[in-house]
């Protein structure tokens, strides 16, 4: 990221509006936010220089409870917001901020081809599996047999996975953290803002009004260690409360090893390679059950679209008579009437 | 061979109106492009309008691969394309028959007689031989065995296959018309030389049929050098003829560079729209930002986020996309950006006629959107003045923070016309509401007093941060509001900043009678049609009838009420069922409105406009 100013010193407290946040108490939300404005003060940038964009939902609240430039806008449609105030401004850091309904049912098709152009902007998808703001219908991410508002006998409609959609889109940068991790949370927003392309988040957020508990299976602090495997970039995959299982590859499938047992050791385990190009094991890994892969999934360093479009415009412009609009104006066939 | 038992006798002409049809393969919109520059050259006056059909490679010879292009010269202000053919210029059976209706008996037809074979008679579903039924009888028809004269011409050229002899028979008809019309040639001359550059073989075979062609038409003495068309009268300056995609384009560029804004584009293609989004993204050199999203919505949104972050923001589109835009625009609206909409209008409702011409969106434009969202609606003219008036959306968008529509039309879009090139000097200054420093109590929602436009602080800049958004916000804070009387508030305000243009935009101003018996009210992309009738029968001796265009609809002039009540009858021309008209009902409940429609994704014709005004005085 440049600046154009040398970077002041902030507080999370810096970050933090004077507006009363709303959001039902114990939702996961209030992590996000507090995660948020203690990376900015890490991540290096002036607060005059951070934009928040959301859509509509609760998540959408978003951009009202932090301090910096923000737009809540209209339902699905963040980013091409998102996309429009970076491209028109470069220097700024841009968060989309979104639901699994925002992202990926009204707005799946933006979703998409955001992550395909890979402006550099940032995008955090707090994935409750449900409406939230609309009172409780099912959303893309809900499971089957999951039991709504607008589902009473149970959802029929099989769910996305995020992070498979995004790889699908070309994603270059996918990450998946629990709601209820703000250290790790934190720590990937800096990682996400450093990233240059497009960086996609998933937060695994429970709603604790319409869809409470949804990821206590994986997230809760007494299974997590043993359900989620936190994966970090050039460390082997290891994960459990002792750290003794790891994933290996068995023909075309993630295999869980215990380390000690059939002659396992730690140098059969697979290093984690997120700048891999290649991203067959990244969706191998986005679509693992269990353990549940979380922490920076991929983060593969691609050119970027402002990077290709000032490129070309460099490129134009030294090779253009045209500096002003009246050399375009009165270029080539005109004719004189006296 | 020439039919015509007449022998023409030479004239001079004030106006003359050609159109070349054939196929689409038949090079028709380069040959009338040709004759069209050479005229302007020449120092007429000139409208064009090309008729291309939807399908991209229709199949040769049928009825719905005809392709045209008409245009109209003269030495007296033209303002429009023309409606009655003063000389058809058809190279295949289809083409003749598609346009014969625009050819008024005793005009003059030039068909190429080798095109009339038997499948190519049957594909264009003529039982009996045009050329030899007698159904002709009543036009000149000039038969000429094109194809195989432009072969003749090219036997010792080399380096040509058949396809490109073939294809350089349009040439061969350039040819006859340029000396029909008493035109100089080398123009033409000079665009093979440039565009055939370094293939000597086809600029040599282009110029050799261009040649035969008028060669051809001088030696026939059947074809007297009939007509001449003197050099219009038209107020000295430099020229070039534009098409009004291009001048919507180029007023963009106008307003980026006067505002000292970068401009951005964020669009998605749609007929007849596509070509302001061709032209603007060559532009990168004066650092255009023109972004094709993956959808309209896409479209506006991303001109929304670029208008955030301070750019000259603009998104184009069709009518179509107009429709998915509307919530976005509603955002603009509240959020109060400066936001220009684009919309070239087309035959509709739904996918319509997307090649075709009509007013229908106005409606749309007006109130196409949830809740009370009043925005600037204004629409262009003429295709040159497609150039104004995309500079000025960008200027009243700047100027009072808000979303302005203009609305311009296929019609006006693809036409073109002499432009006097206007320089970015002399256009009108263009303020922004930007602001740099932070005052006490600040709030994003500061309005300046006279125009309420409020403040537009920037991303980037020190001490501005501020959210803003689409729900109801405090009318002093910007905060987040539901408060009852707030909203109401709000909503006037919002309205009435809109009402407040009224200050910053021209009078409206008739032509002909300033009072009297009949006022002809149109809008938009009518105007050529509609001056030339009402100028036609002021002609006439009929010295009772004004006539006044609407280039602002919302809001309107302010002497609109003053004007209205100067004559006894007001009837309001329009390309649509009646949108203006009932505008105009509802606000001027005093005056009685008659109304002129016409919805068949057709111009106005000169006749029936007459007839209809002829009824009413
Ligand atoms: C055009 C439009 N359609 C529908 C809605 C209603 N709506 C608001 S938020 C929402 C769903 C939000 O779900 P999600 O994105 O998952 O956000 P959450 O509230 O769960 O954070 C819906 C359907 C709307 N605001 N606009
Ligand atoms: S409804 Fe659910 S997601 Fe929305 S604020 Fe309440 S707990 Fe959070
Ligand atoms: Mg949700």
């Amino acid at each position: 990221m440049e600046t154009t100013t040398a970077v002041k010193k902030y507080t999370f407290k810096d970050f933090t509006s004077d507006q009363e946040v709303r959001w039902c108490p114990g939702c996961d939300d209030y992590v996000i936010l507090r995660s948020m404005q203690k990376a900015l003060p890490e991540m290096g940038v002036n607060k005059e220089d951070v934009v928040f964009i959301s859509g509509i939902g609760c998540s959408s609240r978003f951009p009202y409870y932090m301090s910096t430039y923000g737009m809540h806008t209209i339902h699905g449609r963040a980013p091409g917001i998102a996309s429009g105030v970076k491209l028109a401004n470069p220097n700024l850091s841009v968060w989309v901020m979104t639901g699994d309904g925002d992202s990926m049912a009204i707005g799946g098709n933006h979703f998409i081809h955001l992550l395909r152009r890979n402006i550099d902007l940032n995008m955090v998808m707090f994935n409750n599996e449900i409406y939230g703001l609309t009172k409780g219908q099912f959303s893309p991410t809900s499971i089957i047999g999951q039991k709504t508002k607008s589902s009473p006998y149970g959802n029929t409609q099989p769910p996305f996975s995020p992070g498979e959609l995004a790889l699908g889109a070309n994603a270059r940068f996918f990450a998946r953290i629990g709601g209820n991790n703000p250290k790790d949370m934190t720590q990937i927003f800096i990682d996400a803002h450093k990233f240059k392309g497009t960086s996609l988040i998933e937060v695994l957020q429970n709603c604790v009004i319409f869809n409470d508990g949804c990821f206590d299976e994986v997230t809760d602090k007494e299974v997590k260690e043993d359900k989620q495997i936190f994966l970090e970039h050039g460390k082997p995959m290891i994960f459990g409360k002792n750290n003794d299982k790891g994933l290996v590859l068995n023909k075309l499938k993630l295999e869980v090893v215990t380390i000690g047992e059939n002659g396992i050791t730690q140098e059969d385990i697979l290093v984690h390679n997120a700048k891999e190009e290649d991203k067959t094991l990244h969706q191998m890994l986005v679509r693992l059950e269990y353990p549940l892969a979380t922490g920076v999934i991929r983060s593969f360093t691609d050119v970027t679209l402002e990077e290709r479009e000032d490129a070309l415009t460099a490129q134009v412009k030294s090779n253009s008579k045209f500096k002003k609009a009246d050399d375009l104006f009165f270029s080539g066939e005109t004719y004189e009437v006296k | 061979m020439i039919t015509t038992k007449t022998i023409l006798q030479p004239e001079v002409l004030e106006a003359v109106v050609v159109r070349f049809v054939g196929d689409s393969g038949d090079g028709m919109q380069l040959t009338g492009t040709q004759f069209t520059d050479t005229s302007a050259m020449f120092g007429n006056d000139i409208a064009t309008f090309p008729n291309y059909p939807s399908e991209i490679r229709a199949p040769q010879g049928s009825l719905y691969g005809v392709s045209g292009f008409q245009v109209h010269i003269g030495s007296v202000e033209i303002s429009t394309p023309g409606d009655n053919v003063d000389l058809l210029v058809a190279m295949n059976p289809a083409a003749l028959k598609t346009n014969l209706y625009a050819v008024k008996p005793g005009h003059t037809i030039i068909v190429d007689t080798d095109s009339f074979t038997k499948k190519n008679l049957d594909k264009a579903e003529y039982k009996t031989n045009p050329l030899e039924d007698g159904s002709l009888e009543n036009y000149r028809v000039i038969q000429v065995d094109m194809t195989t004269m432009t072969k003749e011409a090219l036997k010792d050229v080399e380096g040509l296959d058949n396809k490109s002899i073939t294809r350089s028979k349009n040439m061969f008809a350039l040819g006859m018309v340029y000396w029909m019309y008493n035109r100089p040639k080398d123009h033409t001359v000079d665009f093979f030389n440039k565009k055939f550059k370094g293939k000597q073989h086809l600029i040599e075979a282009n110029t050799k049929v261009l040649n035969a062609g008028y060669y051809f038409a001088e030696t026939l003495e059947l074809i007297p050098n009939a007509y001449t068309i003197s050099p219009a009268k038209m107020i000295p300056g430099t020229y070039r003829i534009i098409g009004g995609n291009t001048a919507t384009a180029w007023g963009l560029l106008a307003a980026a560079e006067k505002s000292g804004l970068e401009l951005f584009l964020g669009s998605y293609p749609i007929t007849p729209a596509t070509d302001i989004l061709h032209e603007l993204v060559k532009h990168k050199h004066f650092g255009v930002k023109a972004f094709q999203a993956e959808d309209e919505i896409a479209g506006v949104t991303s001109a929304i986020g670029a208008a955030f972050a301070g750019d000259l923001a603009i998104t184009t589109t069709s009518g179509p996309g107009l429709a998915l835009k509307g919530e976005a625009i509603g955002l603009a609206m509240m959020v109060e950006l400066p936001l220009v909409i684009i919309n070239v209008q087309r035959g509709g409702p739904s996918t319509g006629l997307p090649t075709k011409t009509e007013q229908s969106d106005l409606m749309q434009a007006m109130y196409g959107r949830n809740g009370e969202s009043p925005v600037i609606v204004i629409a262009a003219s003429t295709p040159s003045n497609c150039f104004n008036f995309a500079y000025e959306a960008a200027r009243l968008a700047l100027e009072h923070m808000t979303p302005v529509i203009l609305l311009t039309d296929g019609y006006i879009a693809n036409g073109s016309a002499p432009w006097k090139i206007k320089s970015t000097a002399d256009m009108p200054a263009i303020k922004n509401h930007k602001i740099a420093k932070i005052k006490e109590n600040w709030s994003p929602y500061d309005r300046d007093e006279k125009t309420l436009a409020r403040n537009w602080p920037v991303p980037g800049t020190p001490g501005l941060e501020h959210r803003i958004g689409g729900l109801e916000k405090d009318r002093v804070t910007g905060n987040i509001s539901y408060e009852p009387i707030n909203h109401e508030e709000m909503t006037r305000i919002r309205a009435e900043k809109v009402r407040l243009v009224e200050n910053n935009i021209p009078e409206l101003k008739t032509e002909f009678a300033d009072s009297g018996d009949l006022l002809v009210i149109g809008w938009g992309g009518t105007y050529g049609s509609l001056h030339s009738a009402v100028k036609q029968i002021s002609d006439e001796g009929y010295k009772n009838i004004g006539f006044a265009h609407f280039n602002y609809i919302n809001p309107m002039p302010k002497n609109t009420e003053e004007i209205l009540s100067k004559y006894k009858k007001i009837i309001v021309c329009e390309l649509n069922a009646g949108q203006f008209v009932s505008i105009l009902k509802t606000r001027f409940t005093k005056f009685e409105f008659s109304q002129h429609n016409k919805i068949q994704g057709l111009p106005f014709s000169n006749d029936e406009l007459i007839q209809h005004f002829k009824q009413l005085v």
